[in-house]
Formats: structure tokens, C-alpha cells, sequence
């Protein structure tokens, strides 16, 4: 039998009831699309449409139409990249960690957050698929596939093609796991449910019937799954930061890569999340499921994982100078005094100083200042990875071949695009999914309700 | 077609009070067909006395394909099929078959055990499911009896259980 504390903080407000919790979540998907959920949408395809030209450009001319030069072979793609893969982890952190560490308020955001994990993964996977230049070649060079191009293999020795095999796993994990959390959702509005939108969301249910024997098998594969997400999600960034680690490039050459690039993960992810999850609330007036503590707790990991990212930037610092490599010296002092200074104090400002003003309740507790660091830190985190990419390779060990990278019109709207993308889906998501799950609430409802607590 | 069938169905509110309720229609001899609930009920299980789910070790054996197909694709295609030396390292360089041969135990553990699941438990995107009752997804937990499955007992008698046990309504449901 389930202990049920009374002195617990309630995880939802307002008193609800099961049924509640059903026609709450379930209003957004019945209802028709409202004006403001017509206008997001078409800002979204507007800009998606305007960045698609930038990639048929890119496919059609070759990533010439990019600003990289003979120095700079990587710059705003796999920035890009990283800092969307990164994006992408807070999601699966929610599900699969907090499932571990039995953290109930992950209940109410975990379906919102790998929503965002997907879409973000999406995003994050168009860069080195562009990058490829002949992208309709790719899946020879990227995947175990018998061709005679040469080398008749990929090469497993390789961290890009350690790569593949991280993203395109952790893509799969990920969307099975968030589609198996739907199911009993998608059952609850079908049973609501009449004619056409019966037969799908019907279809889409799978013919979930909510049997003991079913949750019982549901609440053994969700564990199961988390087991294999968390690694999941500690591999992933780290097969990420082995593109650069495994290199010998000065500051990228570090062994304090992996558990920094992860951390960063996980706190560009809540930022994104808390983006994202603060215009759901007041957009779908879900603030009585998503409250003040689920930000208050989001915030405190905003700045544990700030923490450690800004003692991961100090630590850099200090093994470069402790190395006595002077080509490694050059490159951190060249970060911060060099002709990128202000790529390097923007991070500097927006990662380690503003996640710190958490520490005060009072920003902590404030939805206008949570929203605006959560940009901040976005922002920072895009740009530690230009800081890492481009000012390592811009002065490397010959200077003859030292560069400036500048981005062409066609990087900006690529990576437009992926913003079209990604909110396209998203606001897709938002409409026609329970942004909620329904079912992990009504269990935590009972155990942390008001109503115990009296 | 299955020969038409009669439940009787019993209305919970609560889950406390269906964790008891399934104790006691157990305990008086009723035997229970299955029990819906909107969302997972930790205990259920244990009170309804199913066995535990065997799906962990179905993704441990998954899992074991995985990283046994992994290392034997790399170490083929690396060592014996086409060995060239890269950076000079050795052909069969295990520790940088590591990240794959983790990434793909990872995905056939995952897919495997969620293959698996979904088999046991008849899910498919055009299967059917018999609804004992619309609120089952929505705030009800259901507990269905089947009147074939207890001819020792009376109908009114199972019904007389399920009211004292805390059921709110108590209904009947036949399927053709």
C-alpha cells in the first residue's frame, strides 16, 4: 500500500478531480484552434518557408553557400548541432532520470519536454546531413551499408560515425518512449471522443483498454526504458564532445569534454523547457499542473547544471595554463582576449553569471524573470559551442592559415529553418497531442492532492 | 467470433477502495476477469495476484543480440572484410567498438522489449479493444466480472460482493 504524507506540497492546484485532469488536457485537443494558435503556427511555417530556400540553396550549390573557408571547416552547422542535440537532453532527463530518482513532478512536463527532445533532435540532425554536401549519398557514408565508393566500410574508428549511431539511437529510444507515455492518453480521447476523430485517435491508441494486467507490463517497460535512456543520455553528449575530444586541436584536446559538454546539455535543455513550458501554461491555462514549484525545481537545476558548466570553464583555464602546452595556453588566452572576445564574454555572461541570480527566491519565483534567463541561457549556450568550435579552429598551429569566420545570408536562414522546424512541430504537438500526461497526474493527484493535505 | 458474453461490472471510485474491494470479491470466491483503470494503480497487481512481468528479461536478451551483433559487424567488416589502417591504429581496435557496440545494445534492448510488449499485450494500431466501459480512461476503475467463469455463484450474490466491497454503481455489459 502506497504511504500517502500529508505534509507533502500538492504537485496540482486548484483542487482537481480525475475527471478534471481528463477534460482540461483534453480541451486544447476537442476545441477548435484558437486565433493566437493560428497566428504561432503560421509565424512558424512562415519562417520554416523562408529557411527552406537557404537549404535548397545549400543542396543545390553545395555548402560553398556557407561561410566556411580553408580554416574554418566547422562553424554555425555544427554549432548548431551541438547546441540543439544539447536542447534535446533536458526531455529524456525528465522521463528517464527523474522516473529513476522517483521525482513525481516530472509527471506533469515530461510530455512537453520530449516532445522537445524529438523535435529538437530533428533540427539538430538537418546540420550534418547538409554538411554531408550530397546528402542523398549520405546514408552510404554514414551507415554499414555495402557500396563501391572505395572504402567499401564506414569507419568505426571514427567519433563522427560513433555519431550516427548515438544520435539516430537516442532519436529511436526517444520517440518510443514518448509514444508509449501517449498511448493511454490517446485511449482517454477516444473514449471522448466521435466519428472521425474516434477512428483516429482510435488508430492511434492502439487499442489500449487500460487493463491492470496492461499497466502493469506499461509500468515495467517505462522503468526498463528509463534504465536505458539515462545512460542514453550521458552517452549521447559525450559521443558528441568525442567529435572534438578525440581531435588535437588546442581546446578541443580535453578529457573534461564529456562530463562538461553533458552538463551543458542538460542545462540549455531546462532552459528550453522552461521557454517553452511558461507560454503552454498561460497559452492553454495549464497553471494549475504546471506551477510554481515545477519552476522553482526547473531553476534549481538551472543552477546546478550553470554551476558546474561555469567550474568546467574555469577548469579548462587552469589545466590549459597547468599543461605548459603553449599552443593549448594560446588558445584559451586567445578566447578570451582574441578577436572573438565578445563571442567568449557573451557565454561567459549569459552561462555562469546570470543562472546564478537563481540563488534568490524571488527571481527563482518569478515567471517574467525565469522566462527571460531561460533565453539568456540559450543564447550563452549557443555561444559556447561558436565559442569552441570557431576560435579553436580559427588560429590553429600555422598561422599563415589564420581566419576569420564570417556567417553567409544562407547560414542564417538554414538555421532558420530549423527554427521553422521546430516550432512548426511543436505548435503541431501542442494542438493535436495531450501536451499533458494525463495518466502519470491522476496518479500522483491522489497521493500529493489539497485535499490529503487538510 | 467469441460466443456472447456477460459481465458484470463493478464501479469504483477510489483506489484505495479498489485495492480492497479486489481483495475481498477474491477472498468470497468471485473470480475477477480483469480490471480497468485511467491510470496505473501501484499494487494492483499484487492484490489481482498476477505474476511479474518477464518483459525485463526479454530486453536483457535483446540487449545481449545487440552488443553480440554489434562487435561481430565491426570486428567482420574492420578485421576481416576490407582492414585498412587508419591512423595507424589496429584492425581490431575493441575500445573504439565501444560507443557503437553500447549505442546498438541500447537500441535492440529498447525496441526488442517494446516489440515484445506490445505483442503481449494485443496492442496494434487496428486492433479493437472491448470497452467494459467509457470511464475507464476517463476517472472510474472498473472491475469486470465474467458470469461464465463463476457458475457456483449467483448473479444477484456477485453483484451483493461488489456493492459491499465500495463499488459506486454495479452494471452489466455483454459483448457479441
Amino acid at each position: 500500500m502506497q504511504v500517502t504524507s500529508s505534509v507533502r506540497e500538492p504537485l496540482v492546484t486548484g483542487g482537481k478531480t480525475y475527471h478534471d485532469v481528463t477534460h482540461d488536457v483534453s480541451r486544447q485537443v476537442e476545441g477548435k484552434p484558437t486565433l493566437l494558435w493560428f497566428l504561432a503556427f503560421l509565424t512558424a511555417v512562415g519562417t520554416l518557408a523562408i529557411g527552406l530556400i537557404a537549404v535548397t540553396a545549400t543542396v543545390w550549390e553545395g555548402i560553398g553557400m556557407w561561410g566556411l573557408n580553408k580554416t574554418i571547416g566547422w562553424a554555425w552547422d555544427i554549432t548548431n548541432f551541438v547546441w540543439w542535440v544539447g536542447i534535446g537532453h533536458a526531455g529524456t532527463l525528465i522521463s528517464a532520470v527523474l522516473l529513476l530518482f522517483r521525482q513525481k513532478w516530472r509527471t506533469s512536463i515530461n510530455r512537453a519536454a520530449e516532445a522537445m527532445t524529438i523535435f529538437a533532435v530533428i533540427c539538430a540532425a538537418m546540420f550534418p546531413v547538409l554538411h554531408m554536401g550530397r546528402p542523398w549519398l549520405g546514408a552510404y557514408w554514414a551507415l554499414p551499408l555495402p557500396n563501391t565508393f572505395g572504402s567499401l566500410w564506414v569507419n568505426f574508428n571514427s567519433p563522427l560515425l560513433w555519431d550516427v549511431f548515438a544520435i539516430s539511437t537516442y532519436f529511436s529510444v526517444s520517440l518510443v518512449f514518448w509514444y508509449i507515455g501517449l498511448i493511454p492518453d490517446f485511449a482517454t480521447i477516444r473514449d471522448r471522443a466521435t466519428g472521425l476523430r474516434k477512428v483516429i485517435y482510435g488508430a492511434l491508441s492502439f487499442g489500449w483498454d487500460g487493463a491492470a494486467k496492461t499497466w502493469m507490463r506499461y509500468e515495467s517497460v517505462s522503468l526498463i526504458l528509463a534504465g536505458l535512456a539515462t545512460p542514453l543520455v550521458l552517452s549521447v553528449h559525450t559521443i558528441v564532445s568525442f567529435d572534438f575530444a578525440t581531435s588535437v586541436i588546442p581546446g578541443w584536446h580535453t578529457t573534461i569534454f564529456p562530463p562538461y559538454f553533458v552538463a551543458g546539455a542538460i542545462f540549455s535543455g531546462f532552459a528550453m523547457v522552461l521557454t517553452l513550458m511558461i507560454i503552454t501554461r498561460k497559452v492553454f491555462k495549464l497553471e494549475d499542473y504546471i506551477t510554481m514549484t515545477h519552476i522553482e525545481l526547473m531553476n534549481i537545476v538551472i543552477i546546478i547544471t550553470g554551476s558546474i558548466v561555469g567550474i568546467a570553464y574555469i577548469t579548462e583555464f587552469f589545466i590549459a595554463w597547468y599543461s605548459g602546452v603553449e599552443a593549448e595556453q594560446y588558445a584559451f588566452i586567445n578566447r578570451a582576449t582574441g578577436p572573438y572576445w565578445w563571442a567568449y564574454w557573451s557565454m561567459m555572461t549569459c552561462n555562469v553569471i546570470s543562472p546564478q541570480l537563481f540563488w534568490v527566491k524571488k527571481i527563482r519565483t518569478s515567471i517574467i524573470a525565469t522566462f527571460a534567463l531561460s533565453i539568456v541561457v540559450n543564447i550563452g549556450m549557443w555561444f559556447e559551442r561558436f565559442v569552441i568550435i570557431v576560435t579553436s579552429l580559427h588560429r590553429d598551429y600555422l598561422p599563415s592559415s589564420w581566419a576569420m569566420f564570417y556567417p553567409s545570408i544562407t547560414d542564417v536562414g538554414v538555421y532558420l529553418f530549423t527554427f521553422g522546424l521546430f516550432f512548426t512541430l511543436f505548435f503541431l504537438f501542442a494542438k493535436f497531442f495531450p501536451v499533458i500526461n494525463m495518466a502519470e497526474v491522476k496518479s500522483v493527484l491522489k497521493s500529493t492532492s489539497e485535499k490529503v493535505r487538510k | 467470433m467469441e460466443r456472447d458474453k456477460n459481465f458484470i461490472l463493478g464501479v469504483y471510485d477510489d483506489e484505495d477502495v479498489l485495492l480492497h474491494a479486489v481483495s475481498e470479491v477474491r477472498t468470497s470466491g468471485v473470480k475477477i476477469h480483469e480490471v480497468f483503470t485511467p491510470y496505473p494503480v501501484h499494487g494492483l497487481e499484487d492484490v489481482l495476484g498476477y505474476k511479474r512481468s518477464r518483459l525485463p528479461i526479454a530486453a536483457f536478451l535483446f540487449g545481449l543480440l545487440g552488443t553480440t551483433l554489434a562487435l561481430t559487424m565491426q570486428l567482420y567488416m574492420m578485421r576481416f572484410d576490407w582492414p585498412m589502417i587508419i591512423g595507424g591504429k589496429d584492425n581490431a581496435a575493441i575500445p573504439d567498438f565501444i560507443p557503437v557496440t553500447f549505442e546498438l545494445t541500447v537500441l535492440l534492448a529498447a525496441f526488442g522489449m517494446v516489440g515484445v510488449f506490445m505483442i503481449s499485450s494485443n496492442l496494434k494500431p487496428w486492433a479493437q479493444p472491448r470497452i467494459f466501459d467509457l470511464r475507464s480512461t476517463d476517472d472510474k476503475h472498473i472491475m469486470a466480472i465474467d458470469i461464465a467463469n463463476n457458475t457456483s455463484l449467483e448473479v444477484v450474490k456477485i453483484q451483493e460482493i461488489l456493492k459491499s466491497s465500495g463499488a459506486t454503481e454495479v452494471n452489466n455489459k455483454s459483448f457479441e
